[in-house]
């Protein structure tokens, strides 16, 4: 498979450390990950905000036949997760069976290894979602 | 101004495996290693968990409790024997993970299983030195066992993670004490998968010589003898030796003042998060006025000793991060030996 670039994810990782999102001064929504432009307005004036941490499942589907970084995780659940705050992300689940993933299902995030391109990779890390 | 842990913080992960699963894979008697060494289950770590992401999640617990800045962290070490990297810092990712911005200090210990208590010793002796505000210790670990060796009944993982500062203080560092040898009773050489033991050397002289040199020497300094004490923790390689060393130094073992840091029959050995571990249980539930005695060990083979005096701050900080017994007893997910195989990477499998 075809190598990361490290400096691409390094770039990342106020989002994905530290879930760094930002909202718009104006309308005040919240995107994650943070935009440059609102949609309809690309001059909108942004704020930095540090998501909660907390969020709930608004759906997900189940991964059986995982891409080559996440085949031993499978098979997994893919969910998009509403932040406390009202932004919008994809993450998996872990540490669940993914059968008893549910709509509405509240989780929390915390830091999990990623993936990684081989064993003599850098390791990448994020966040994922996990049951309350 | 006294120096003291401000909050503190423990990851466990989810998952477990039963003694008797690993028993039977390899013909052993499991109620005989249940007998002799205390042990029924223990902790471990999922596909996408690790040294660093144990300990980012032990000390966003510890900054819950403590709702510190952490830009005025100025340092931040974790001890494990089973870092990610062989070459690059755990203690950057975990820095930065948690925002304490780069003007920090870091560094990997390693030390067997003390190497988390080497982290709380250095980050107090910074803290009180006046160099810096505030300081993270973590003990951490994935521990390693070959398959079918006696560690691998015990090896597991989990996290500790302590914010040292000088305000609001929950549990003043009273005392310290250090003592070491020079005793190959554990190692493991580059590029090995599997440490190497001794066998009963890991006992005596090993764990109980050591053990008992530092807690000895520190009841000295202090003038305290055990009774002084409502809790002490040990390290605890499995549930015999830290109930054994407590009897022998003289504290009650049965009963809280012993059994609430006592995690390791039903956690496992976490290694260098062992000692550090127990110490979180405790202070879960310690109340102001307590007074807890602490001595790690780590193989090769030194013990770090440190005696707290818990105060009136603490009752406000227990419950604002998750407890550690709880994260022990509930949301139990157990795997099989296959399944455990998989997840600790035992399984040759073409590249």
């Amino acid at each position: 498979m075809a190598q990361t670039l490290t400096a691409r994810v390094w770039r990342e990782q106020p989002q994905r450390y530290r879930m760094i999102a930002n909202r718009d001064r104006e309308t005040g929504r919240v995107y994650f990950p943070p935009r440059l432009a609102a949609p309809g307005n690309l001059e909108a004036e942004f704020e930095e905000v540090q998501l909660s941490g907390r969020g709930t499942v608004a759906t997900f589907t189940v991964i059986r036949v995982a891409p080559t970084p996440y085949a031993d995780l499978a098979p997994y659940a893919l969910a998009l997760v509403e932040t406390e705050e009202g932004a919008k992300l994809m993450c998996q689940i872990t540490d669940v069976d993914p059968e008893q993933v549910e709509i509405g299902m509240p989780v929390e995030f915390e830091f999990r290894r990623l993936f990684d391109d081989n064993e003599a990779s850098v390791i990448y890390y994020g966040y994922k979602a996990v049951p309350v | 101004m006294s120096v003291g842990i401000v909050g503190w913080g423990c990851k466990l992960p989810r998952h477990r495996i039963k003694l008797e699963t690993i028993a039977d894979v390899w013909g052993a008697h499991a109620p005989s290693f249940k007998k002799g060494l205390l042990l029924y289950e223990k902790s471990v770590p999922n596909a996408d968990e690790d040294v660093i992401t144990l300990s980012t999640t032990a000390a966003r617990r510890a900054l819950m409790r403590a709702g510190i800045d952490p830009r005025k962290i100025g340092a931040l070490y974790i001890g494990s024997e089973s870092h990610p990297y062989a070459v690059k810092p755990s203690g950057t990712v975990v820095a930065e993970a948690i925002g304490c911005g780069h003007d920090v200090h870091s560094a990997d210990y390693e030390f067997a299983c003390k190497a988390g208590s080497e982290a709380m010793y250095v980050a107090h002796s910074h803290v009180k030195a006046g160099e810096m505000v505030y300081a993270v210790g973590i003990g951490a670990d994935t521990s390693q066992g070959a398959p079918g060796d006696a560690l691998e009944y015990s090896a597991s993982a989990g996290a500790a993670a302590f914010i040292i500062g000088k305000e609001n203080v929950v549990a003043t560092i009273d005392y310290t004490h250090s003592w070491m040898s020079d005793t190959p009773d554990f190692w493991r050489r580059e590029h090995e998968h599997y440490p190497q033991h001794g066998g009963r050397f890991t006992g005596e002289p090993a764990y109980f010589r050591t053990t008992l040199g530092c807690a000895n020497a520190l009841l000295e300094k202090s003038g305290m003898k055990p009774g002084d004490f409502d809790f002490c923790v040990f390290h605890q390689p499995n549930g015999k030796f830290p109930m054994k060393v407590a009897k022998m130094l003289g504290f009650d073992t049965k009963g809280p003042g012993f059994e609430t840091g006592w995690l390791t029959p039903w956690l496992g050995n976490t290694y260098s998060g062992a000692s550090p571990i127990g110490l979180t249980a405790i202070l879960d539930i310690a109340k102001p006025g307590d007074r807890i005695f602490m001595v790690s060990y780590g193989s090769g083979a030194g013990s770090d000793g440190f005696i707290f005096t818990v105060t009136d701050a603490i009752s406000e900080l227990q419950d604002k991060a998750p407890h550690t017994r709880p994260q022990l007893d509930e949301n139990k997910r157990y795997l099989s030996y296959g399944q455990y195989a998989k997840f600790r990477h035992k399984i040759l499998r073409n590249s």
